[in-house]
């Protein structure tokens, strides 16, 4: 465990310096915070949308908005629809700290005298993984509360705010968020670990930020309904992804290779 | 230094698809020795040092460091031993003090603090402790370098050209801490080019070229390949004094140059008396004796020579 948190505090002191990093890790998640923010300034009460009814929305999101009016409904569905946007923090953050910590050390050769040392490969992976994971899920739910805390400033029908605290938002925030985040640095090592440019491990990573942008989609679109059924299955899936894609994790970090073939 | 083998190699091999960068390679360090591996570039002498490490497995062949076999025992391995990689391998922006506070946790130590102290102030950088290393000079990172492979007081010490790029204030410095280290009674493995530099420190060397050529004390090195060579002055040296010596059934050459007589002696600590003697009766006038000293250069050429001769004449 000692070993596991002297990796995390070195990550941080390290990965944090680097300029780019830290930009991509802050941007990110006061741009997701910020952006709905402005959006529900100016869509804060439901009366912009009077005249609206139930039959207008999606048929699946009448379940959804419950007692809500068609005014109200639309107004949740807004809401909520940003909340599906702060899925891509846990994804992207971890993604770039990782990308840049495992990659850095192959580029700046720290990694022979760590392999030397009787450190094993899971308390490495375990390390850098958290390195990444814990200020990605931090800033992700930090981001979460200002959010639900402008929603609450800004929302006149307390009805629609409280939607924010459902069961269901509450695990995709404080549940599948974190199972993001692991499937994000899982991807991230194993990717680095066959390539040399940090910037080319986090550009091949970001393509696995597309099934996220794609729920947004989806719902966006009506195509798919982010119900408590579909997130529970969803956090399950993912649980079971992130056991099979740690364990290829720790298969493909080969001490031989990345000492006699990452150049 | 005693007798017992804290490295014994047996037949250890490692091969990278067809290539092979070890080949047999059979040897025996003594505890508390200081051993050199020489050897041209691509040698194997980092991919040795790097299976002893166990930070690559063999290929064939088998190893065990300080009592553990390597592929078997590796954890144990790693912390016996300290890794002077060939690049520093120091991270840049964290301070000297981190650096070796967070390898220090990686060997799992408990008196960091005191360790991180004791080698910092040992290599002359304890004011610079909380400085980012990104800022150091070559010759501070490469003692850095080496204070964090002592962190742990490992028992065998791999020091991977630990002069290479150095001026020549800092390689002085390394090598007087290396020949410190040697004090204290602990293992050194040495892989350097400078040939000097292994003469200086190494109690003996391999020569490698992928696999062993040599393996000795490098003045028994010396000996072995090029003979002793004993130098006569004189006030007066010519063929005929020369002749004298050709008679001795233990010289088995003889040299007039300048005022000087070259001798290849067996034995000279016994026979020089008897050659003196032989001299001064022909009527020379002897001004001093020395012997010719090789080089290890000398014998490390003449060892890469020959193997190149015998893999042209395989060919």
């Amino acid at each position: 465990m000692e070993r596991i948190k002297a990796i995390i505090i070195k990550e941080w002191r390290e990965v944090f310096k680097n300029r780019f990093v830290l930009f991509t890790v802050s941007f990110l998640p006061i741009m997701i915070t910020a952006l709905p923010l402005v959006i529900l300034y100016f869509a804060g009460s439901s009366e912009g949308f009077t005249g609206i009814s139930t039959a207008d929305l999606p048929p699946q999101f009448e379940s959804l908005c419950g007692d809500l009016g068609g005014s109200d409904c639309m107004l949740y569905y807004i809401v909520t629809q940003f909340l599906l946007l702060f899925m891509m923090v846990p994804v992207i953050v971890p993604m770039t700290i990782a990308s840049y910590s495992i990659v850095g050390e192959k580029t700046t050769r720290t990694l022979e005298p760590l392999l030397a040392t009787p450190v094993t490969t899971v308390e490495i992976l375990v390390g850098k993984g958290l390195a990444g994971v814990i200020p990605a899920v931090l800033t992700t739910w930090i981001g979460y509360l200002v959010y639900a805390a402008g929603a609450y400033l800004m929302v006149s029908n307390s009805a629609v705010v409280s939607k924010l605290f459902d069961p269901l938002w509450m695990i995709a925030i404080f549940v599948v968020g974190p199972l993001l985040s692991l499937m994000g640095v899982s991807i991230s090592v194993m990717i680095s670990s066959r390539v040399n440019d940090p910037r080319v491990a986090e550009q091949i990573s970001g393509i696995f930020v597309l099934p996220v942008v794609g729920l947004f989609i989806g719902q966006m679109t009506g195509m798919i309904l982010v119900n408590e059924t579909f997130i529970l299955w969803l956090a399950a899936a993912l649980l079971a992804l992130d056991i099979i894609l740690f364990y290829f994790a720790v298969q493909i970090f080969q001490r031989e290779t990345i000492l006699s073939r990452w150049k | 230094m005693n007798n017992t083998p804290i490295i014994v190699t047996e037949k250890l091999t490692k091969k990278f698809g067809e290539i092979t960068a070890v080949n047999q390679l059979t040897l025996s360090v003594q505890r508390g020795e200081v051993f050199g591996l020489l050897g041209p570039n691509g040698a194997g002498k980092t991919t040795t040092v790097r299976m002893l490490a166990a930070l690559l497995i063999p290929s064939a062949g088998e190893a065990r460091v300080a009592g553990f076999q390597i592929g078997e025992n590796d954890q144990d391995i790693r912390r016996k031993i300290g890794l002077l990689p060939e690049s520093p391998g120091l991270y840049d922006s964290l301070s000297a003090e981190q650096n070796l506070a967070f390898f220090g946790s990686m060997y799992g130590i408990g008196n960091i603090a005191e360790q991180t102290q004791k080698y910092l102030e040992l290599l002359g950088l304890w004011n610079r402790r909380y400085e980012p290393v990104g800022t150091f000079s070559k010759g501070m990172r490469q003692k850095l370098a080496i204070a964090r492979a002592l962190l742990h007081e490992p028992e065998v010490l791999f020091l991977d050209e630990p002069t290479s790029g150095l001026d020549p204030q800092a390689s002085r410095l390394v090598r007087e801490f290396i020949e410190d280290l040697r004090g204290e009674g602990r293992t050194i493995i040495l892989t350097t080019h400078n040939l000097e530099e292994a003469d200086r420190l190494c109690d003996r060397v391999a020569v490698i070229s992928g696999h062993l050529l040599a393996l000795d004390a490098p003045g028994e090195l010396r000996r072995k390949l090029f003979g002793r060579k004993i130098v006569f002055h004189l006030l007066e040296a010519n063929q005929e004094l020369a002749g004298t010596l050709e008679r001795f059934p233990f010289i088995s050459e003889v040299q007039v140059v300048d005022n000087k007589i070259m001798a290849a002696v067996e034995n000279p600590e016994k026979q020089n008396p008897e050659i003196i003697r032989a001299l001064v009766e022909g009527g020379a006038e002897l001004q001093f004796v020395g012997e010719l000293r090789r080089r290890l250069e000398d014998v490390y050429l003449e060892l890469m020579e020959a193997n190149e001769d015998k893999n042209h004449g395989k060919n």
